[in-house]
């Protein structure tokens, strides 16, 4: 049996209230919130956060193959799956692709990976997808999109949700897209996209499927399907007969917004968290066509531990200060300039040193239990050279030991926090505190690590640790 | 092992005013420190054998050195140690004549800090660190040992700015009263408290500014100085320790050194005072020019240098302790939060403070009866490690 084995979901803490967006432009607002990455996070660390729910409880070396679904990688030239799977400590020797472009790639990476563990070349795949779209300014879809990522694990053991069935289309169509060199999404006059495009490729596949498996709309207990907006939603599912009230997976449109090829995912994750053994789903996604897929939920949902997930990070969160200070996030203002020399660090190093910056590792002697981090050769109680094994603190949490506010900083991301840290895992050390409010630290306050950016200088990618308080 | 003591003399000295030096170059101030240190110990640059000069970020090579003194063809080291690049540079100096390869060397230390176009400090590209293990500023360092100072000896916030805002408050009155320091204002315990936050809890007040400036010695035989003057200045003791990130970072060792106490000040200061037979320095030494980055760093040093006992600073800080009219007057000069902090410059500057106070020469700052006097550099950070040194002098017995 072939199917889902576990789930996991991300959501950024910071909301932006989208009448703060239609105040300062002056127009309406189309209600409610919107997910904002902060400015240390992108598709990559929210996949990274969506690995690490999905995997919670699961050994990272079981996993062998890793698929990153996105139409924002922050890479147009270098795989982003080998950094997710490095970051969640899965093994080298795995399969990693990136599945990019369309708004379909999350589901696209999912119908994959069920074909590799059919087809045998693995036995344990996750897809994450995640994205971190923009929309104009003053666009509908600046208010509308969202930022966020979610993971499934797909297996052919212990499968909580086993994939009946599946049926895709591709579509030709200009409805939504972004060129080489766009920032922002381009989309075509509102009437034409939702009528040729969504409103009508949607329906027709589930159609299709239903006829191919033959079942019919009130077979399902759930749908989960992507939709553009909360509006479109309804009639999709009116028009396929399907009941709102009763099967509709309820989405985060007012709470997280669109999240592009994350979106079917997360909606997928949110319905398997409630989720009871027998429980049919139907799963479709929308973006240069339509993926159907059709779930049957198993007796081990039972048994699998509480995630996250999409119910817990969406009720996790921050109100951002200002519309400003999303223009900021996401480099769509450019912020004041420090005169410092570049820190750049240096690809050669930041490969030497992948085990402790990547991995997240550190070193801990095995004559006396010393553990240090950055890895170091020589244990600096009991003085024995080359004598350790790696530990992972990416799971660590900690206390805080000491902490300030640094305005002093000379790059032109927000003053960090930074902290002095004392983990679980008997190593004190210094590191960045984000999603966090400086009124809200204190002296043994706990925290939990994160994967993020690091300062955007020069232009090699920076990736590493941080903490945050406990979501 | 040997000793430096009362081997090597300190026979003229020269300081350059210190500040945004905008209209001088680091070469103008070298020149000028250079030339008031000749002017000083009555000789010609001629006369001097060997260079080292001290900098963190100014100048790479020891031409920086020789090219505005047209110094050709004499050896010259440059060296560097962060903010203890210039007492560096000196002790390089005592050793050269100590061992006897040269009689008179020119040490120099300076920084054009304001050429940067950087508010506060700027650093080298950090071609090869990665900022998870870097990029601390210096202000945010010392705030996190304020927090835990803060934290251990149960000050509140109110509580610990004042007390460090004492500090602040003393040395602008000092510094009042040097006419080349970087401030030359007196500043309230208000202002201070007040100030805008730099790294919380630490405000404007609390930190040293960025400064321009250079200072020079003349160091020689003990024996051959009383050729040159009668109120040379004798080298007591040099103490130098080097900080590992580790201490800071190990589990054991993290928890002996809790950023409330500097064990590199510790162990600088235990080699100094061996060497200059020291054993109170609360008593026995009357003026000390200690490293005040921040008003959080001279706290903690009073402890780590044995004035008093470990968090009973702030005792003293209320009682006047280290004010000019103290019991043991500290940063006479204005320190670093005053006197401004260039940083090659500052371990140069402070032995200039000590050696002029030794010579009775310090006009309305001047201690009564100066039998000793201990400088001490601490470069580096609290969440790093520090590279510090302490240096006694006396007076000719």
């Amino acid at each position: 049996m072939t199917g889902i084995t576990s789930y996991g979901a991300y959501v950024p803490f910071h909301r932006l209230h989208r009448e703060e967006i239609a105040r300062a432009w002056g127009g309406g607002s189309v209600g409610g919130e919107r997910a904002v990455a902060n400015w240390d996070e992108d598709s990559v660390t929210m996949a990274v956060e969506a690995a690490f729910d999905c995997l919670d409880g699961i050994a990272p070396e079981s996993v062998n193959g890793l698929f990153f679904a996105s139409t924002t990688s922050p890479f147009k030239e270098k795989q982003a799956a080998t950094l997710i799977g490095t970051a969640t400590d899965l093994r080298q020797d795995i399969l990693t692709l990136d599945c990019a472009s369309t708004l379909r790639s999350g589901t696209l990476a999912l119908r994959l990976a069920a074909d590799a563990v059919k087809a045998g070349s693995a036995n344990s795949v996750l897809v994450t997808a995640a994205d971190c779209r923009l929309g104009t300014p003053q666009s509908v879809w600046e208010q509308r999109l969202g930022d966020g990522a979610a993971a499934l694990l797909v297996g052919d053991s212990n499968v909580i949700a086993s994939i009946e069935g599946f049926y895709t289309v591709s579509n030709e169509l200009n409805d939504v897209w972004r060129r080489q060199e766009d920032g922002f999404i381009h989309t075509w006059e509102d009437r034409f996209v939702l009528t040729q495009g969504y409103q009508s490729v949607v329906p027709l596949a589930i159609s299709q499927a239903l006829k191919q498996y033959d079942l019919s709309p009130e077979d399902f207990s759930k749908v989960v399907l992507y939709a553009p907006d909360a509006r479109s939603y309804d009639t999709v599912l009116r028009t396929v007969g399907f009941d709102a009230r009763t099967q509709a997976q309820s989405l985060p449109f007012d709470t997280v917004g669109n999240t592009g090829s994350a979106f079917p995912v997360m909606g997928l994750v949110a319905s398997l968290e409630e989720a009871k053994p027998n429980d049919k789903i139907l799963l479709a996604s929308y973006g240069d066509g339509c993926d159907v897929f059709i779930l049957q939920v198993t007796p081990n949902i039972e048994g699998i531990p509480s995630r996250r997930g999409m119910t817990k990070y969406t009720a996790s969160r921050r109100t951002l200060a200002s519309y400003a200070t999303y223009l900021s996030f996401r480099g769509i203002v450019a912020t004041q300039q420090s005169r410092m020399p570049p820190a750049i660090p240096a690809s050669t190093m930041l490969w030497r040193e992948r085990d402790s910056l990547l991995r997240f590792h550190a070193s801990k002697c095995r004559q006396c239990g010393e553990v240090q981090f950055p890895i170091q050769r020589i244990c600096p109680r009991c003085r024995s050279k080359d004598q350790f094994e790696q530990i992972s603190l990416s799971n660590s949490r900690g206390k805080v030991f000491s902490f300030t506010l640094d305005n002093a900083y000379i790059f032109h991301e927000p003053p960090p926090i930074w902290g002095i840290v004392d983990l679980d895992a008997e190593c004190r050390i210094r590191i960045p505190i984000t999603d966090a409010s400086f009124e809200d630290i204190q002296v043994e306050m706990p925290v939990e690590m994160t994967f993020r950016k690091f300062p955007r200088e020069g232009d090699i990618p920076v990736y590493g640790w941080k903490c945050r308080p406990i979501r | 092992m040997g000793t430096i003591t009362d081997k090597v003399a300190i026979v003229g000295m020269g300081c350059t005013k210190f500040g945004e030096n905008w209209d001088k170059s680091r070469d103008d101030m070298i020149i000028e420190a250079v030339y008031e240190a000749l002017e000083d110990a009555g000789i010609e640059l001629q006369d001097i054998e060997a260079g080292v000069v001290g900098t963190h970020l100014s100048g790479l090579t020891a031409a920086c050195l020789a090219e505005p003194l047209q110094w050709d063809n004499v050896p010259i080291s440059r060296v560097e140690n962060n903010c203890a690049s210039g007492s560096e540079a000196f002790r390089f100096g005592c050793f050269s004549v100590a061992s006897g390869m040269y009689d008179k060397v020119l040490v120099v230390g300076f920084e054009k800090c304001k050429d940067t176009g950087v508010g506060s400090l700027s650093w080298p590209s950090g071609i090869g660190t990665h900022p998870q293990l870097g990029f601390v500023s210096a202000p945010a360092g010392f705030a996190m040992s304020a927090v835990r100072y803060f934290h251990k000896y149960g000050l509140s916030l109110e509580e610990g700015k004042k007390t460090i805002a004492k500090i602040a408050v003393k040395n602008h009155q000092n510094g009042a009263l040097a006419p080349k320091a970087h401030f030359r204002r007196e500043v309230t315990l208000e202002q201070v408290i007040n100030a805008p936050i730099i790294a919380w809890p630490l405000g404007l007040f609390d930190c040293c500014p960025t400064t321009d400036g250079a200072a020079a010695a003349i160091v020689t035989r003990a024996d051959l100085a009383k050729n040159l003057r009668d109120d040379y200045i004798l080298v007591k003791g040099l103490g130098l320790a080097i900080g590992r990130i580790d201490d800071y970072f190990g589990k054991a060792r993290g928890k002996e050194t809790d950023y409330t106490y500097w064990i590199e000040t510790d162990a600088a200061a235990r080699q100094a005072y061996e060497q200059a037979r020291i054993s109170d320095p609360r008593r026995e030494i009357s003026i000390a020019e200690v490293h005040d980055c921040f008003t959080i760093t001279e706290l903690i040093n009073y402890e780590s240098l044995w004035f008093c006992p470990q968090g009973k600073g702030r005792e003293d800080v209320d009682a006047g302790t280290f004010a000019i009219e103290g019991e043991l007057p500290v940063n006479t000069d204005g320190g670093l939060k005053a006197f401004g902090h260039p940083i090659g410059a500052s371990g140069i500057r402070m032995i200039y403070e000590v050696y002029k106070q030794l010579q009775e020469k310090a006009g309305p700052r001047q201690i009564k009866n100066p039998k000793l006097g201990l400088t001490h550099c601490q470069g580096g950070n609290p969440t790093a490690g520090f590279q510090t040194s302490v240096q006694v002098f006396g007076t000719r017995e």
